[in-house]
């Protein structure tokens, strides 16, 4: 077991083995170049590589140098070897050009070998670009890194592909649909073949098509693994997109919605969390958010309101455990605590910095903004005033507050009144234009094309919110009882269909799923005799509680910590006999998901990384 | 009598078997033929020599036949190019010829023509006069000398990549003999020149080598010869001297006098342990410490073939096989052995015999049981004839019974592997293999013998006899077949199509593309198109397509496999090769291909992209598109022609709003430059809001009256961008006189609102008192006024406004905290 990926095994899927085959292939990779080198990282690969594999390791690996991706020139570094890690993304390429060029001026060429790794895939057109650059040639090698599934915790895979939403839904490209197939077939390598497939969404058959094809390549040459999950949900986004929409109120979904959680990992401003020290202001804290903590383990699905009283009797209780040592009172009571102390220590350390994130955030969800669009969200969500331009919303672009909480909330009126009244939805976009810019003009349209804005149609939503009992009445936000705790009172579609899947299945809830965009997809992957489990009994698979499947939910295009927190819910209800493990394009929040679609991007891009550098 | 072969060599025993009588037995006459035959019982190439039949040189071609080893007839060809300087037979089977010229051309074994490469200019200009064919470390090599003496080679037929060697000095006419040696890696020539000899390797050096001898006078160098494992050589003088060692030539390993002035008409080694030679009546054995077997010759003409673990002997009637004895076997049957084998030998055959003396054989050596039984199955792999095999191993079942916890696995391996040795042995199929060379050669290798052969029913008999997995096995086999299968003409594509899909569907491994470019280079290219719809790897299957001219059907399939770069292979191959008309035609029947072509599009150009959507007839698109290009565009004016072009084809949709919209941008961005060479300052890509905000920021209010008016702003929205605006830029008059306007749309507390947040408590007073009552609990809390806020909730009766309050109050003051519940209390009795 390599260091540090505790946490990837302690469920009922052993992830470490997913983290650790990376690693192993992720060495070879590099290691193909002989002697010292420096390697050169695309800024949307450390997150995702610091998670296989720390820098010590590199360095027994002959790494001497880190970099990253920046246009202009490479510092200057006395190594074999040069690799350059990639996503097969066309700017990149810019970067990469430029940076050989530069070298090559340097007359760099002469001492070195350069490398060109594509993670995950090799990409005909950025060869091309390169080559057209002129670069191609230079490279000793150009390999490619198949890491699709980036273990994130001990039921958590993402892919971390923000942009796959746009992508699929928008411009009609299923590259990443593609890249899907393929983590789904490596991960079925490692962990045998999934009997059940259950989907929901164009790109879900899409998906569920090229895995069929995919397999029938590889036949005869199947993994002999006894199968460990049971069975797969895959659902567009498309499908439940006012879930993203809603602000969330899980511990763990309000840190994203308010720091970002990049690659498991936060940035708190440091002057909050170390009060009295000497940082200055500005600066920030990188705090890892996984279950190895215990404590986040515990917060991090419980609805905000009730972190405060956790947090709180956690504090007295290591302070009555710190206490003891004045009881202690023989040499081997004093031993005992030592021993516990530095488990102690840490607990203090992780109450300490939870306690200050967790006031961090209630300073957010005090505030009247905060307070004000949550109300209008439960207005919308419960069906009120969803017909005309609602003053709050018309107030917020008054005040140019931010355009995603503006859109947000348009969108969820529009999700929430099927469709917007031509006279509503023009004064809207007017609105925009003329307060954020006429840019937004091609954002609006791409919003329009996944059909999260859109002009009043067929009624829908009413028939869904009642059949699926999205609404719950009286939560309870302390001891919920109904995974609607997590938008205390919203309970996410996504997740309701999950629920309905384990018990009592998707044919209770036929006419629903007809109202939802796509079709439905459904498939029983054959496995051989041998490597079949042994059920206890063949009439009852759900009666025997001790015997659970395991299911993994797949998003395709995000998934939010909120949902994530549903389903983890959902695995302890008595009446559910599934556990989830859950994969996904990307974990993002609806400000991450409205960010990508915005129509302008592409163009002021460049002008971004140019200030960053 | 098992040793009646037998000859001493020293320490050694040397046999000479049989093996076979051959076949073309009477046919041929080997004096008439150059002969050619591949190492580990390959096949044999004989081309009628025409300078051995003594007439006058005539331009007839030669013939060139080839024969299994047992002398059956594979195919024959007459040749009809250059002049052959040399054949030989690649490490794979190939036949290659050496063409005076420097040409090497390459057959297979049924002398189908594969291809040709050459040996260099310099080959070609001076012509060659010999040529030598080795095996490398990387596969079969060729080394030619040209009429200029000088050495050119190649390491790997099937890469050709040109080696010159380094020259011998002063080397003027044809050396008296040479050969070529690999060692490490490293590819030598050893080249005689009268009594010198030289040693040249390719990093243009040469060392000139002087083998020690035990006499002075030993004459010239005029033969040698290279053992088969290149680790040893032997030369051969003028004087009849035979000198053996290492192939450095600086260790010797034995000398021997011959006597024969004539340099013999065959040397070769035999296994690495001793040399034959051979004169017109004698063959001669000599192995180091001087001793030699001398055989007594029938035959006229014969010729050697080394192998690693002996010589094998071709005459015009039989195939014999001349080897060192094996240890084992030797041990065994040695007169008066008395190895544990042996004793197991003769105690089974007491047995058989139902005689007492198996008992007594067998005690004596029941603590080497285990020993004895391994040296049974040993040397039945070393015995050629089956019924000797069955001797051995029945020795060694016999053995096998007294020993309790034997592990049979050694046992049943040796059944097997002599069965298949035993099967291919067989002189229809002619491959003589001993168990050592099939040790050498692996398995699978000779199965791709076999296929090689076109023995797929015997191929696919032994995989499934080994239980040789399928994917590698069988199916494999059967893909050749069918490979072989669709070049044979006589048979309707149709037909032939289904026959082979009979035979191959449902098999995983089976490479479908593979068969179906075989199919395409013998000219069926229906019969190819037919073949390719089974593959069921898009990758294979799609570039095969394209070559094949098939383009809808190969997008089609890429686009089925999802994978995106297959899809962009096969659309910038049409792109290319297709007109413009024709390529949007395919595109836009088929939608992820469009949508991929469009992100390719947008990576290059928009314009591209406009005309794409053009293509489509999409006016909407192709208005978005010029929308995101025109920010792309670095002055007004085009940007502004841009923006026009995009509102016409919002025009051309009937989407009067977004022209309408667009326009607005137009006339926007227009007086927006105007106010830039009024102002001297830009407010170029600010929204109008933006635009309004920085205006009223520097006071200049008759431009945001003018623009307000124009773009008809709501007041609501005007009224929130004055007057955050005017408390930004400190402007505190100019707000007080604006909240004095009638008819605010807002109300005050925005004005408390915007002066607190820029901490200006004194100005937000001001327009506290003006705030309304259902208005004023949030206003006070902003200002601080905790007390006041509590009274006028209260006042309200209004239980959110009192929560909201107590959630604002901070803990510190109690006092108010218990006024505020005090209030909560009271409105929830009087409810």
């Amino acid at each position: 077991m390599a260091s540090g990926s505790a946490h990837l095994s302690s469920s009922k899927l052993n992830l470490g083995l997913l983290r650790d085959f990376y690693r192993r292939e992720f060495l070879e990779c590099i290691d193909r170049c002989m002697g010292t080198k420096a390697l050169v990282w695309d800024d949307g690969l450390t997150g995702p590589f610091g998670l296989i594999a720390e820098y010590s390791l590199l360095r027994e690996h002959e790494v001497d140098k880190m970099f990253p991706l920046r246009l202009g020139s490479l510092p200057p570094s006395n190594v074999q070897n040069v690799v350059f890690l990639t996503r097969p993304k066309m700017e990149l390429m810019e970067k990469i050009a430029q940076n050989l060029h530069n070298e090559e001026t340097r007359g760099g060429y002469n001492k070195k070998e350069y490398h060109l790794i594509f993670v995950p895939r090799k990409s005909l057109l950025c060869e091309r670009k390169l080559k057209e650059k002129g670069v191609y040639g230079s490279f000793a090698s150009v390999e490619e890194f198949n890491m699709g599934l980036i273990p994130f915790d001990a039921d958590l895979l993402s892919m971390e592909m923000n942009e796959a939403f746009r992508e699929s839904y928008v411009e009609n490209d299923f590259t990443s649909m593609f890249y899907v197939a393929q983590s789904l077939i490596t991960l079925q390598a490692l962990y045998g073949t999934i009997q059940y497939i259950h989907g929901k969404g164009d790109c879900a058959k899409h998906l569920m098509e090229m895995m069929r094809r995919m397999r029938a390549e590889v036949s005869g040459k199947e993994p002999q693994v006894m199968p460990q999950i049971d069975s797969l949900l895959i659902l567009d986004r498309t499908v439940d997109l006012l879930t993203p929409l809603l602000s969330q109120l899980t511990y763990e979904g309000l840190i994203d919605e308010i720091f970002g959680i990049n690659n498991t990992s936060v940035k708190v401003p440091l002057d909050k969390l170390n009060p009295g020290g000497s940082q200055d202001a500005g600066e920030t804290k990188k705090v890892v958010l996984n279950s190895s903590d215990a404590l986040f383990a515990e917060l991090r699905d419980k609805n905000f309101n009730a972190v405060g009283s956790i947090v709180s009797k956690k504090a007295k209780h290591i302070t009555a455990e710190f206490d003891e040592r004045h009881a202690a009172k023989t040499i081997g009571e004093m031993k005992q605590f030592v021993s516990k102390l530095p488990h102690l220590q840490a607990t203090r350390q992780s109450l300490a910095t939870h306690t200050t994130i967790a006031e961090l955030i209630k300073e957010v969800t005090d505030s009247d903004p905060f307070i004000d669009a949550l109300r209008c969200q439960q207005e919308f969500i419960n069906g009120l005033e969803t017909d005309k331009v609602h003053p709050f919303i018309e107030d917020c672009i008054s005040k140019q507050e931010k355009l995603t909480k503006v859109l947000r909330l348009i969108c969820i009126q529009s999700i929430c009144n099927d469709g917007l009244k031509p006279k509503v939805l023009d004064f809207y976009k007017r609105e925009i234009i003329q307060t954020y810019g006429f840019e937004h003009i091609v954002t609006l349209a791409n919003l329009e094309k996944t059909g999260m804005l859109r002009p009043h149609g067929a009624r829908s939503y009413q028939i869904i919110r009642k059949s699926l009992k999205l609404i719950v009445d009286d939560v309870n936000e302390q001891n919920p009882t109904d995974i609607a705790y997590v938008f205390s009172g919203y309970a996410p579609l996504s997740v309701r269909l999950a629920q309905y899947l384990a018990r009592p299945g998707w044919r209770s809830i036929t006419e629903v799923l007809n109202l939802l965009p796509g079709p439905k997809v459904e498939e029983v992957q054959q496995i051989p005799s041998a490597l079949r489990k042994r059920r206890s009994s063949v009439s009852s698979s759900q009666s025997s509680t001790g015997d659970q499947r395991l299911t993994l939910v797949f998003f395709l295009g995000g998934v939010t910590y909120a949902e994530i927190a549903a389903l983890r819910f959902l695995a302890q209800m008595d009446d559910v006999s599934s556990d989830f493990i859950v994969g996904s394009t990307s974990v993002l929040t609806g400000d991450v998901l409205l960010e990508t679609l915005a129509g302008y991007q592409r163009t002021c891009s460049f002008e971004l990384v140019q200030q960053d550098f | 009598m098992a040793t009646a072969d037998w000859n001493p060599l020293g320490d050694h025993y040397y046999r000479k078997c049989e093996v076979y009588a051959m076949e073309w037995s009477g046919v041929v006459d080997l004096a008439k033929h150059t002969v050619a035959a591949a190492a580990y019982g390959g096949p044999i190439a004989l081309m009628k020599d025409e300078s051995k039949l003594n007439r006058v040189p005539t331009n007839i071609k030669p013939v060139i036949t080839v024969y299994n080893a047992a002398g059956k007839i594979i195919n024959q060809i007459r040749w009809n190019s250059g002049t052959i300087v040399k054949m030989g037979w690649t490490i794979m089977e190939d036949l290659l010829f050496v063409q005076d010229d420097g040409v090497v051309l390459v057959y297979d074994m049924f002398l189908t023509f594969k291809r040709t490469f050459s040996m260099g200019q310099e080959a070609k200009d001076v012509k060659i006069l010999d040529a030598r064919i080795f095996t490398s470390f990387q596969g079969t090599g060729v080394a030619i000398m040209t009429s200029t003496f000088r050495i050119f080679l190649i390491t790997n037929s099937d890469s050709p990549r040109i080696i010159r060697l380094a020259e011998v000095p002063d080397l003027n006419t044809f050396p008296s003999c040479w050969d070529i040696v690999v060692m490490d890696r490293q590819v030598r020539a050893l080249v005689a020149k009268g009594r010198e000899l030289f040693i040249v390797d390719q990093g243009g050096q040469y060392q000139k080598q002087d083998p020690q001898m035990d006499r002075e006078d030993v004459g010239e160098y005029i033969d040698m010869a290279v053992s088969f494992n290149n680790k040893f050589v032997v030369l051969f003088t003028s004087t009849g001297h035979i000198w053996m060692g290492m192939s450095d030539l600086t260790t010797k390993v034995g000398e021997f006098d011959t006597k024969s002035g004539s340099k013999p008409q065959h040397f070769a080694w035999c296994g690495n342990g001793a040399v034959v030679a051979v004169w017109e009546r004698i063959m001669l054995v000599v192995g180091p410490q001087k001793y030699w077997i001398k055989y007594p010759f029938k035959y006229q003409d014969i010729h050697l073939i080394p192998e690693v673990d002996g010589l094998r002997i071709i005459s015009n009637d039989t195939h014999e096989f001349l080897q060192r004895v094996p240890t084992v076997v030797e041990q065994i049957f040695k007169i008066g052995s008395m190895e544990p084998g042996a004793m197991l030998y003769e105690a089974n055959k007491e047995y058989q015999k139902q005689h007492q003396k198996a008992d007594e054989y067998l005690r004596m050596i029941m603590e080497k049981l285990d020993l004895a039984v391994n040296q049974c199955i040993q040397a039945a792999g070393h015995e050629f004839e089956p019924a000797k095999q069955k001797q051995l191993m029945r020795a060694a079942s016999f053995g096998k019974c007294f020993l309790t916890d034997y592990r049979p696995e050694a046992f049943v391996n040796m059944c097997q592997m002599l069965r298949v040795l035993n099967q291919v042995r067989h002189h229809t199929v002619g491959i003589p293999l001993t168990y050592t060379q099939l040790e050498q050669l692996s398995m699978p290798v000779l199965i791709d013998r076999l296929v090689l052969r076109k023995l797929f029913g015997l191929a696919i008999l032994i995989c499934q006899y080994l239980r040789v997995p399928d994917a590698e096995g069988e199916n494999r086999i059967r893909a050749h077949w069918a490979c072989y299968k669709v070049q044979q003409k006589h048979m309707e594509e149709d037909q032939l199509a289904r026959v082979i899909s009979q035979k191959l569907l449902e098999r995983p491994g089976v490479s479908f593309s593979d068969i179906a470019s075989v199919a395409l280079e013998h000219g069926r290219k229906v019969l190819a198109v037919k073949l390719l719809d089974f593959e069921t790897r898009a990758s294979e299957q799609v570039p095969l397509l394209l070559k094949m001219g098939q383009q809808a059907p190969a997008l089609a399939k890429a686009i089925e496999s999802g994978d995106t770069d297959l899809v962009y292979t096969v659309l910038l191959n049409l792109r290319d090769n297709l007109d413009a008309a024709q390529f949007y035609m395919l595109i836009h029947t088929m939608p992820i291909a469009f949508s991929l072509y469009l992100q390719y599009c947008r990576h290059q150009n928009l314009q591209m992209v406009e005309q794409l959507w053009e293509q489509e007839d999409n006016p909407n698109e192709i208005a978005l598109t010029k929308i995101v290009r025109s920010y792309t565009q670095d002055s007004l004016d085009p940007r502004i022609k841009t923006l026009e072009d995009a509102g016409n084809c919002f025009h051309r949709t009937g989407n009067t709003f977004a022209e309408k919209l667009t326009e607005e941008q137009i006339k926007l961005m227009r007086y927006q430059r105007r106010l830039e060479d009024e102002l001297g300052r830009s407010f170029a890509d600010l929204s109008l809001h933006k635009t309004m905000y920085e205006l009223t920021k520097e006071g200049s209010h008759h431009h945001v009256e003018r623009l307000r008016k124009d773009f008809k702003v709501p007041d609501k929205r005007y009224w929130w961008m004055r007057v955050s605006a005017l408390a930004e830029a400190g402007d505190w008059a100019e707000l007080e006189k604006f909240s004095k306007s009638k008819k605010p749309p807002i109300g005050m507390e925005a004005f408390v609102e915007v002066c607190m947040k820029y901490y200006n408590k004194q100005e937000a007073l001001k327009y506290l008192s003006r705030v309304l009552p259902e208005h004023k609990v949030k206003s006070l809390v902003c200002v601080g006024q905790f007390q006041e806020a509590a009274d006028q909730a209260a006042e309200n009766k209004n239980e959110d406004e009192l929560n909201y309050v107590l959630g604002k109050v901070k803990v510190a003051d109690k006092q108010l905290a218990e006024t505020v519940r005090g209030y909560l209390a009271q409105l929830n009795t009087r409810r």
